[in-house]
């Protein structure tokens, strides 16, 4: 017995055509001079999943149609030189399409080995992907409607190096051989028909005329070589790393306080908000900055609350804010309703915008005008700073000033007017 | 003016995350863009050994359980839709006994609901989602600290105990910036991989006292190592229902429950005759809340829970010893409150829920003061 195998029982069906690939398997790997825990077979779910128990290789058994994704880590996690080989059916290479043709795109380093005896066998015998039109399947007895996927074409078009497909009579393991010796991706599509359901739903078909009448063209076809995926371990720096904020200045805040930015998305509200975060623990504050917008960040509104505090701060919610910028009509729109409940506090709008109903003092100034409204935000804050002397302006347009937009950033805007 | 002691700076949780990952020993970070996960996924990028972008959250998972199989330890980030994909292949990661960690980063749904609003509402989702129900060990950050401190203790479990294991977070906790002291954060000792040395033939699910069994990688040039999803013996070979097999599937729940470190902070005070409990977002409300309260002479007790999953049954003590539980969290049900109590909550628990914003602390301390 061969040391790949711990038995020459397999637990196939009588006249299955996957006693063949198993020995032809076996054949390739011996000829290619390769000891059993050189090689890590992975299977899934459908007959031929259950060949692992057969072998003496390492073996992973898992998920209906998730063999490849699960293959190519173990590819991409192995050292060089050892195999992956994925047993797939056709009924798993339809459900995990996408998975060989990102394992082909990537060319990870292993070769599937496609069972394709044209429907689920295991279940009952419904038609897969791999189904060619007119054959006849326990669901469509009058012949499958449909024309089957090309597998080969699909994974060279994806860039694999080597896919081939045969006749699953005989002996084809010079194909096997040449698939596990190539380097990157490989599949070799074997065609069968099951004994179990396909034979009794199409009595008389023999596997040959199938293959031709089907359009399934054997032969085998080599993409261009590429090198395989590998993957490097990177040192890469600590995150940490960051420059900390010195305290330089002081702040009067009495209590807690919170502050909203409302604008346009693109305005550059969320880095103005960050930055102005930055100067309040230069002014020995503690503070939280939380962003929000639609998922569509470029478009639409942009609002960012900051809580301003002299104590720790666990909770950074806003209710009911004490401060409001609002530097566009989507920020306004945006903030309308929280505008609109505000009872006490101030509002500061820019002077292009609709006075809001709100029990808060409105004041309105030109934030969108001084600097253009990318710095509206900036404006704002800096405005915001001045009037209610929270944090010293001069700690915000410092801090600006050394930000990585500093350079961008008009001196107009960090000058308070 | 300047405290030299201190290093402060405006961070996130994902931040803290992934460089406490990579100190940890995680190797390996497998990411599909979320939001509000994709932060995480930025920043690993920068700081992981490997980064692999995979096309879809089920290849993800399985590249994740391939390269752990293979002797990686893989980190992945992701919220409810892209869980949800993941959830089959966890499954398989689980009965594999293999290590990962998830970090599943909340946010409001039903379905895609709104990507940019946080919530607390997988935590149900998260103790079912093992087929059978067999506990996915789930610890959950409340602060800043967590964000560095928990991630470790998840990549140590999941080693320690082979076993995937969730990182419960929400997208007010990554995405949110916050003045913080980094001269605050302890060191990470790294975790120790030990691997299966013996002479005698591996069996990859056969397991001592420990009940987990020595690890392996598949490829390794000493021993066959055999995994599967299917129920199986200690061989690894698929078993229908023999009484190794039934034996080696109920070890994985005394696994899990032997092994996952009971976190949880406990603020008691004496004479509260209310316990306010809570978890990830909420914590930040309910310390206020907490706080607000005995400054006005109430006093209240504060249960902050970090262990989620499996439940630590230490929490049913401290419960006993309260006539009145105020539980808060961010969804409409209540899910810890369902968690601990079922359906029918006993007379003496009292529910803070919501969803769209973050508990606000009021909230909270009108039930405890709602008599």
């Amino acid at each position: 017995m061969s040391a790949f195998l711990t038995t020459t029982a397999f637990p196939y069906c009588k006249g299955c055509g996957h006693h063949l690939i198993d020995r032809n398997l076996v054949r390739a790997l011996e000829r290619l001079g390769l000891s059993p825990l050189d090689v890590v077979l992975v299977t899934d779910i459908g007959c031929h999943g259950i060949a692992d128990k057969v072998f003496a290789t390492h073996t992973v058994h898992g998920l209906h149609g998730r063999s490849v994704a699960l293959g190519a880590g173990i590819g991409m996690g192995t050292p060089p030189g050892k195999k992956v080989i994925v047993l797939i059916g056709d009924g798993g290479a339809t459900i995990g399409l996408q998975h060989l043709l990102e394992a082909a795109r990537l060319n990870v380093d292993l070769t599937v080995i496609v069972h394709n005896n044209m429907l689920y066998g295991m279940t009952g015998g419904q038609p897969s992907g791999l189904t060619p039109e007119g054959f006849r399947t326990v669901i469509t007895p009058e012949g499958s409607p449909f024309p089957h996927h090309d597998l080969c074409r699909l994974v060279l078009d994806a860039g694999a190096p080597y896919a081939a497909r045969v006749i699953g009579l005989g002996d084809f393991s010079d194909v096997l051989q040449e698939a596990v010796d190539t380097e990157g991706f490989s599949l070799v599509e074997v065609l069968e028909i099951c004994v179990a359901y396909g034979v009794k739903r199409n009595p008389g078909l023999r596997l040959k005329e199938l293959a031709k009448e089907a359009g399934y063209e054997t032969g085998v076809w080599r993409g261009d070589p590429r090198p395989p995926l590998r993957l490097s371990l990177q040192e890469k720096d600590s995150l940490l790393e960051m420059e900390p904020v010195a305290v330089r200045f002081t702040s009067p805040l009495g209590k807690r306080m919170g502050l909203v930015v409302g604008g346009s998305a693109g305005e550059g509200v969320q880095r103005a908000a960050e930055l102005f975060a930055r100067a309040a623990i230069s002014s020995g504050l503690h503070v939280t900055k939380k962003g929000s917008y639609p998922v569509t960040v470029g478009v639409g509104f942009s609002t960012a609350e900051l809580v301003l505090s002299r104590q720790p701060i666990a909770y950074h919610g806003i209710d009911t804010p004490d401060a409001v910028l609002v530097t566009s009509e989507d920020g306004l729109r945006h903030e309308a309703d929280r505008i609109r409940r505000m009872e006490r506090g101030t509002v500061w709008v820019d002077e292009s915008l609709p006075m809001p109903e709100t029990g808060a003092e409105v004041r309105v100034r030109d934030f969108r005008g001084r600097a253009g409204p990318r710095n509206a935000a900036i404006v704002a804050l800096l405005t915001f700073a001045h009037e209610t002397g929270v944090i010293p302006p001069e700690a915000f347009a410092e801090t600006v000033r050394r930000s990585p937009i500093g350079k961008r950033v008009p001196e107009k805007a960090l000058r308070v007017e | 003016m300047t405290d030299e002691t201190k290093r402060l700076v405006l961070t996130d949780g994902s931040r803290l995350i992934a460089e406490s990952c990579v100190r940890a020993g995680a190797d390996v970070y497998v990411g599909y863009p979320i939001t509000p996960a994709s932060l995480i996924y930025a920043y690993a990028a920068r700081r992981f050994p490997t980064i692999l972008p995979a096309p879809d959250e089920i290849t993800a998972l399985q590249w994740m359980a391939g390269l752990s199989a293979a002797g990686r330890l893989p980190v992945t980030a992701t919220s409810f839709p892209g869980f949800a994909l993941m959830v089959e292949s966890v499954n398989m990661a689980y009965m594999m006994e293999l290590p990962m960690l998830i970090v599943l980063v909340q946010r409001m749904g039903p379905s895609t609901g709104t990507a940019t609003a946080g919530a607390q509402g997988d935590l149900l989702l998260l103790h079912g989602v093992i087929s059978g129900g067999y506990p996915l060990p789930t610890l959950c950050v409340a602060d800043l600290e967590d964000c560095w401190r928990l991630p470790p203790a998840a990549l140590r479990l999941a080693v320690e105990a082979r076993t995937p294991v969730v990182l419960l977070t929400s997208k007010e906790m990554v995405m949110t910036q916050r003045s913080f002291d980094l001269a605050r954060l302890e060191d990470i000792e790294p975790v120790k991989r030990a691997f299966y040395e013996g002479t005698a033939p591996y069996r990859p699910y056969q397991a001592d006292e420990s009940l987990v069994p020595p690890f392996l990688p598949v490829g390794n040039d000493s021993h066959q190592v055999r995994l599967t999803a299917s129920t199986h013996d200690t061989q690894g070979i698929l078993r229908h229902s023999t009484d190794e097999a039934l034996s080696n599937t109920r070890r994985l729940q005394a696994k899990v429950e032997a092994h996952t470190p009971v976190l949880y902070d406990l603020d008691e005070q004496r004479e509260a005759e209310t316990l306010v409990v809570t978890y990830g977002i909420t914590a930040g409300a309910a310390r206020e809340a907490v706080a607000d309260l005995r400054a006005r002479g109430t006093p209240t007790s504060l249960l902050v829970a970090r262990t989620l999953l499996p439940v630590p049954s230490v929490y049913y003590e401290i419960l006993d010893r309260y006539p009145r539980v105020v539980i808060a969290e961010e969804n409409l049900q209540g899910h810890l409150a369902r968690l601990l109590f079922g359906h029918r909550l006993p007379e003496k628990v009292r529910l803070v829920t919501g969803i769209g914003r973050m508990i606000p602390p009021e909230r909270i301390v009108q039930e405890v003061e709602a008599k």
